[in-house]
């Protein structure tokens, strides 16, 4: 298992790539990509148990499900140096003809995507119904799920987190990506939704908060207490409270790089912030 | 002129129940979820039999859609289960994104579709359905007529890989497809030889298509009735064949003329034999509270309707 230097360069190079991607089609999805670097990083190499090779069926390892499909970048990027297919191909992002996708697809037949993602609000449903199947099958494993906060704005999340307390969903650990942004500002502007953690726990979840969603470690710490908190009875939510556009000073902090594409100037101050610690594809 | 026998009323959704009760028997990756409406969609005796495969999910339709697409991951073989109008309308995205895009092996069970579901009115009586599903990219549409084909296509549909949209209804109409008769997905079924005029029918319309070919019959008219149960593959040969034959149709439908099997046809003919076509079906309307066979007769949707059809597209020829 990697240890945290190695976790931190990774993201590191994570952050170049999701920059580097973005700004070649002039388009995509950077700030909550980069802010969510730490996380998948940390998920795919260091949480998560998985299988060698991509099997859709995903039996005897842990799942993960994007519900928040925006955040191709860093799901992509966190794919292909996890060994899911060629680093390389993140040079096709957007692309036509591509597999990667503007919106993670399993239509293109992308190793590591199980489910489509990007109209809002279904993937949590995808993951209990994975879950279940996981118990159907007696499959000791974990079935993760990532969800935007400002994506908790859509009624089906609302279902979903009813049916999973209820029916006791308790091998589910549903990820909510706290950094506080949408797209037509602060999440508290758009539509505040005062306290997801009161909302989850009226609903019947257990919560914990991960305060510096950024920090490897902290990370790690974090994913491995609500890994104990699996299997009993309940599932499991986790607040990542992390900063939009993290790792990129000029990003940092505003919804304004949600769904923009760095210019020529701004992608080198960009990727000066991030040096190049495994090499770029 | 060959003929079919009622062998007496029976509902179309309790079809569908009889052959989710043999699935849960014979294949143990088949499981039901349903949305409140298990008495209705016919499915209390596969939870009676197999509680843990059983799937309540409450008044959730687009949460239930969701749990149907992640189940397949891991092997299973969802049948979902609600009204016509909250399979699909409710759930268009849903069913886009998570089950037709992603390629999930989700049957989604559709009952009290169309005006026959009767005293409820328009708010459940969907009549753009079999449209909405038909235009997603690799979905099967299946629209039974009797309750030993809805039996039937339940158990085919199982066995066939990728989305399925089955279509059925409440109310107890006659019983006359052979019991335990092979289903074949996206192959029509000719009830009848004739030489005049082709009546393809589907869902409810079909019987009424028999009543109108006997009709016919008497009065020296040779009508070819096509039981088309599956929508989506269309099976083009066999339209094709029997308008190269008879040299006009009628299309009969309990859906909206927009969207429906008719304009399915249309195309067909439009680019491989351009012929004349009436269209029984309801004409860009929503539907309202009566009895069934009151709203098949004002909207349009029974024998007389097709043998008045049939009279004008042969004066067309």
């Amino acid at each position: 298992m990697p240890n945290i230097q190695q976790l931190e360069d990774l993201t590191t190079q994570v952050r170049r790539d999701i920059l580097r991607m973005v700004h070649k089609v002039n388009s995509g999805h950077p700030g909550g990509s980069l802010g969510c670097a730490e996380f998948f990083v940390t998920l795919y190499q260091d949480i998560m148990e998985t299988n060698e090779g991509f099997d859709m069926d995903g039996k005897g390892e842990d799942l993960f499900f994007l519900s928040n499909g925006h955040i191709s970048p860093v799901y992509y990027s966190v794919l292909a140096r996890s060994g899911y297919f060629p680093v390389d191909e993140l040079n096709t992002f957007r692309l036509i003809d591509s597999r990667l996708q503007g919106h993670p697809t399993t239509h293109e037949g992308l190793p590591g995507v199980r489910i489509a993602s990007g109209s809002l609000g279904q993937g949590m449903s995808v993951a209990i119904g994975a879950a279940e199947a996981k118990k159907l099958n007696n499959d000791n494993h974990i079935v993760y799920s990532l969800h935007g906060d400002g994506e908790l704005q859509e009624g089906q999340n609302w279902e979903a987190i009813m049916y999973a307390a209820a029916r006791k969903v308790d091998n589910l650990i549903s990820i909510i990506d706290l950094n506080g942004q949408q797209i037509d500002g602060s999440t508290d502007n758009v539509l505040p939704m005062g306290s997801i953690k009161n909302k989850f726990e009226a609903f019947g979840w257990t919560v914990i908060e991960i305060e510096e969603g950024n920090n490897v470690e902290a990370i790690i710490k974090g994913m491995a207490e609500a890994k104990t908190l699996t299997g009993k009875g309940k599932p499991v939510c986790v607040l990542l409270k992390t900063v939009m556009g993290n790792g990129v000073d000029f990003m940092m902090h505003t919804h304004a790089w949600h769904g923009k594409a760095p210019n020529d100037e701004q992608l080198e101050i960009g990727l000066a912030q991030n040096a190049e610690t495994l090499g770029d594809y | 002129m060959k003929t079919y026998t009622n062998t007496g009323n029976k509902d179309t959704r309790s079809g569908f129940g009889a052959g989710l009760t043999e699935l849960g028997k014979t294949n143990g990756n088949v499981v039901a979820l349903c949305a409140d409406l298990t008495g209705s969609l016919k499915m209390d005796e596969f939870k009676a039999n197999h509680p843990e495969r059983f799937f309540q999910v409450g008044i959730a339709e687009a949460n239930m859609i969701g749990i149907a697409a992640g189940m397949t991951i891991g092997g299973k073989i969802p049948f979902t289960g609600t009204f016509a109008n909250f399979s699909t309308g409710r759930v268009y995205d849903q069913i886009r994104q998570s089950v037709a895009y992603s390629d999930k092996n989700v049957k989604i069970c559709a009952s009290h579709a169309g005006v026959t579901l009767g005293e409820d009115g328009a708010t459940h009586q969907i009549l753009e359905d079999i449209g909405l599903m038909k235009m997603l990219p690799g979905m099967t549409v299946i629209n039974t007529c009797d309750y030993n084909q809805t039996k039937a296509a339940t158990l085919a549909i199982a066995k066939h890989h990728g989305p399925v949209y089955l279509r059925f209804g409440r109310p107890k109409v006659p019983n006359f497809t052979p019991e335990n008769g092979e289903f074949k997905i996206g192959k029509a079924v000719k009830l009848t030889e004739g030489s005049d005029v082709t009546i393809v029918a589907t869902g409810h319309l079909v019987w009424e298509a028999l009543e109108a070919a006997k009709a016919l019959h008497e009065k020296g008219i040779s009508a070819e009735v096509i039981n088309i149960h599956t929508i989506k593959p269309l099976d083009d040969q066999a339209i094709l064949d029997s308008v190269s034959k008879t040299g006009c149709i009628v299309t009969a439908e309990e859906h909206n003329y927009l969207g429906g099997l008719g304009e399915s046809v249309a195309r067909v003919l439009a680019q491989h034999h351009p012929a004349p076509q009436e269209f029984v079906a309801t004409n860009d309307t929503f539907g309202e509270s009566g009895t069934p066979a009151q709203l098949m007769e004002k909207y349009g949707l029974n024998s007389d309707a097709i043998l008045k059809a049939v009279n004008t597209v042969l004066k067309r020829k």
